[in-house]
C-alpha cells in the first residue's frame, strides 16, 4: 500500500512540473513590463531601469528565469501582494479553509445525495423514481452554478428572508449561536456547489450499478443466503464506486470552478474571491500563486482518488 | 477472367441481400434519434432559440442600447417583453443581440477542440509507441490543469494586448474562443486514440493497407469517419460546456465588455438589482439553461443512436 502510494506520488512529480512550465511560460509570454511606470516616468534614466531589469534577472534567458521562479515557489518565497502589501502566502492561508470548509461540505452532501438516488434508480430502472431522479439529474447539471446561486439568493434570501446572502467571517456572537450563524450562512454556496455535483454523480452512479447489478458475484452473494441490504452495500455499491470515482475526479477541475464562481456570488472569503478580486486590481504575484494553489488542489484530489481506488478495489495497489 | 466471374456473383449476392430495405448508416441514426422523445424536444427547444437569435434582432428592431431612464428596471410589459435594465434598455433586444454572440461563442470553441483533439488524438492513435506515450502524458497534464483559474489568468494576462490588436470585440471574442477551445480538447483526443487504436487493426483498414493506401489516405478516408460517432456527442456536450464557460466569464465580470450583452454579462449586470429587478436575471438566465439543457438531451439522444450496440437490440 505505502509502496503504491510513493508511486502514485512520484507520478506526480512530472505531472506538476508540465503545470509549472505552462503557468510559467503564459506568464513570460505576457505582455506588460513591471517596470513600465518607470519607463513612461522622465525623471528615471534608462540606465537606472536596466540595472534594475538585471537586478531582479529580467532579461535573463528563459529556462533560467524558469528554474529561479520554481526554486522560489519551492521555498514557499510567493512574493508579496501589490495591493494589500502583505506576503502571498499569508493571504492564501487566511483564505485556504474557508474555501476547503466549503467544498468539503459540497462534497459530502453529493456523496450524501448521489450514492442512494443513483442506487435506487438502477435497481428500480424506468420505474417512477428513476424518471424523475433522471429528469432532475438532467436539469442539475444544466443549470449553471451561478444562476443557481442567484436563484436561492432571490428565493431564500429576498424571498422568504431565511437565509443572509453575504457570508460574514466576523462573527461577533459566541458558543452555540456563533455555529448556528455560521451553518446558516454557509447552506447556500455549499447547496449550490453540492447539488451541482450530485447532479453528474447520480447519473454515474446509476449507469455503474446498471452494469454491477447483473454480474455473476452479485447473484453468488444472493444465492449464498446473504441479506439484500449487505450485497448490495458490500457487493454492488462499492465495485460501482470504482467507475464514478474515476469519472468524478476527471471533474475535479469544473469543481474548482464552480467553487471559483459560488464564492464570488455569496462573498466567501475564500481562495476564490481572492483570485477574482486579484484579477480586477491587477496584483500579479496573487493571481499566479492562487493559480498554482489551485493546480495543486487538483493534483491533490486526484491522489486521494488513487487512495480510493486502492481502498475500493485492493487489486489495483498490487499492479 | 476468374476475377470477373468472383465480383460478378459477389454483385449477385449484393442484388438478392439488397431486397431488403436498404438502410444507410446515417439514415439509421436519424431514425433512432428521432425515437428519442426528449432529445427531439430539445432539438425544436436549440432551433426555436438558434432562429430566435439570427432572425430575432430583424423583426424586433427596438435598438440594444436605447437609453431611457423614465423606463428603467420595468418589469415585463408590452413595449417590453422581457422589461428593461438599469438604464432602461430593452432587455429582449440586448438578449436576442446577446445570444448571437453567446451561442457563436459555443460552436466555435467546440470546433477548435475538436480539432485539436482529433488531431492529437488520430497522431497518437495511429502511430503509437514513443509519439503516443508522449501524447497521452500531455493529454494528462491538461486534464489536471485547473480550466476556470487558468481560463481567468490567461484572460487577465493577454485581454489587452488582443483589443488593441483586433478592436474591443473581435479581440476577446479571439481570445475567449480559443482559450476555452485550448483547455477542452483532452476528451476528444481520448476518445478518438481509442477509437483509432480498435479500428487500425480491423480487416476493412488492413485491406485499405494491403492494397497499397499510404497512411494519410488510411486515416482520412477509412479511419477517421469510422471514429466520428464518439466524436460528434463529444463535440455536442462541448458546445454546452463552452456556453457555460463563456458566461461564467462574463458573470465574473471578466468576459465580454458591457456593449456586448452576452447572457452572462447580462446576470453579471443584473446580479445587484435582484431585490427590484428579478426579472433582468431570470430571462438570460433561463436562456442560458434552456439552451444547455437542449444540448445536453441532444447529445444524450445521439449517444444512444450511435451506440452500435444498440442496432442489434432494436
Amino acid at each position: 500500500m505505502s509502496k503504491y502510494l510513493l508511486r502514485r506520488i512520484l507520478i506526480l512529480i512530472p505531472v506538476l512540473a508540465g503545470i509549472s512550465v505552462v503557468l510559467f511560460t503564459i506568464l513570460a509570454m505576457a505582455p506588460g513590463d513591471p517596470f513600465e511606470e518607470l519607463a513612461t516616468n522622465p525623471n528615471v534614466p534608462p540606465e537606472v531601469r536596466m540595472n534594475l531589469r538585471a537586478k531582479f534577472g529580467l532579461d535573463d534567458p528563459l529556462p533560467l528565469r524558469y528554474v529561479r521562479w520554481m526554486v522560489s515557489m519551492l521555498r514557499g518565497d510567493w512574493g508579496f501582494s501589490f495591493v494589500s502589501r502583505v506576503d502571498v502566502d499569508t493571504l492564501i492561508v487566511q483564505r485556504l479553509p474557508a474555501t476547503l470548509a466549503v467544498l468539503g461540505s459540497a462534497l459530502v452532501l453529493a456523496i450524501l445525495i448521489a450514492i442512494p438516488i443513483g442506487t435506487y434508480s438502477a435497481l428500480r430502472p424506468y420505474s417512477i423514481f428513476d424518471q424523475i431522479a433522471t429528469t432532475l439529474a438532467f436539469i442539475g447539471f444544466s443549470l449553471p452554478t451561478f444562476f443557481t446561486g442567484l436563484l436561492f439568493i432571490l428565493l431564500f434570501s429576498i424571498h422568504l428572508d431565511w437565509l443572509p446572502f453575504i457570508y460574514r467571517a466576523d462573527i461577533s456572537s459566541t458558543g452555540w449561536r456563533w455555529w448556528w450563524e455560521h451553518l446558516r450562512q454557509a447552506i447556500m454556496p455549499v447547496a449550490v456547489l453540492g447539488l451541482f455535483q450530485a447532479a453528474s454523480m447520480t447519473r454515474f452512479m446509476r449507469a455503474a450499478v446498471l452494469d454491477v447489478i447483473r454480474l455473476d458475484y452479485v447473484n453468488t452473494a444472493r444465492a449464498k443466503g446473504l441479506s439484500e441490504s449487505v450485497t448490495l452495500i458490500k457487493h454492488v455499491v462499492r465495485n460501482a464506486l470504482i467507475p464514478v470515482v474515476t469519472l468524478v475526479a476527471l471533474q475535479i477541475p469544473g469543481i474548482f470552478g464552480g467553487a471559483i464562481v459560488t464564492e464570488q456570488i455569496f462573498r466567501v472569503p475564500g481562495i476564490g474571491s481572492l483570485l477574482i478580486a486579484s484579477i480586477l486590481a491587477n496584483d500579479t504575484p496573487v493571481v499566479m500563486a492562487v493559480t498554482f494553489i489551485f493546480s495543486i488542489l487538483v493534483l491533490a484530489s486526484n491522489l486521494v482518488a488513487d487512495l480510493l481506488y486502492a481502498w475500493l478495489d485492493p487489486r489495483i495497489s498490487y499492479r | 477472367m476468374a476475377a470477373r466471374i468472383a465480383s460478378g456473383t459477389v454483385i449477385g449476392k449484393l442484388n438478392v441481400a439488397s431486397t431488403a430495405p436498404r438502410t444507410s448508416l446515417w439514415r439509421e441514426t436519424g431514425r433512432r434519434f428521432r425515437r428519442h422523445r426528449l432529445a427531439m424536444i430539445g432539438s425544436v427547444i436549440l432551433l426555436a432559440l438558434l432562429l430566435a437569435v439570427l432572425v430575432g434582432p430583424l423583426v424586433w428592431r427596438v435598438p440594444i442600447n436605447d437609453i431611457d431612464f423614465k423606463a428603467k428596471l420595468k418589469g415585463p410589459s408590452w413595449s417590453h417583453p422581457l422589461g428593461t435594465d438599469d438604464l432602461g434598455q430593452d432587455v429582449l433586444a440586448r438578449m436576442l443581440y446577446g445570444g448571437r454572440i453567446s451561442l457563436a461563442v459555443g460552436i466555435a470553441a467546440m470546433l477548435i477542440a475538436i480539432s485539436i483533439g482529433t488531431a492529437i488524438g488520430a497522431t497518437s492513435g495511429f502511430l503509437g509507441g514513443a509519439v503516443d506515450h508522449t501524447l497521452m502524458r500531455i493529454t494528462d497534464m491538461f486534464l489536471s490543469l485547473p480550466g476556470l483559474p487558468l481560463l481567468l489568468l490567461i484572460v487577465y494576462l493577454f485581454r489587452d494586448t488582443l483589443r488593441k490588436m483586433f478592436g474591443p470585440e473581435a479581440g476577446i471574442f479571439i481570445l475567449i474562443v480559443a482559450v476555452i477551445g485550448g483547455l477542452r480538447w483532452m476528451p476528444v483526443a481520448r476518445l478518438v486514440r481509442a477509437q483509432f487504436l480498435s479500428l487500425r487493426e480491423k480487416e476493412f483498414v488492413e485491406s485499405a493497407r494491403s492494397l497499397g493506401a499510404p497512411p494519410l489516405r488510411q486515416v482520412v478516408r477509412h479511419i477517421l469517419p469510422n471514429s466520428m460517432g464518439p466524436v460528434i456527442v463529444a463535440g455536442t456536450i462541448d458546445v454546452a460546456a463552452a456556453i457555460i464557460a463563456e458566461s461564467t466569464l462574463s458573470f465574473l465580470g471578466l468576459g465580454f465588455p458591457p456593449d456586448i450583452p452576452t447572457w452572462g454579462r447580462i446576470l453579471y449586470d443584473a446580479k445587484d438589482n435582484l431585490d427590484f429587478a428579478p426579472h433582468w436575471a431570470i430571462f438570460p438566465g433561463t436562456a442560458i439553461f434552456l439552451t444547455v439543457l437542449s444540448i445536453n438531451y441532444i447529445g444524450d439522444g445521439l449517444r444512444d443512436a450511435l451506440d452500435p450496440r444498440k442496432v442489434l437490440g432494436k
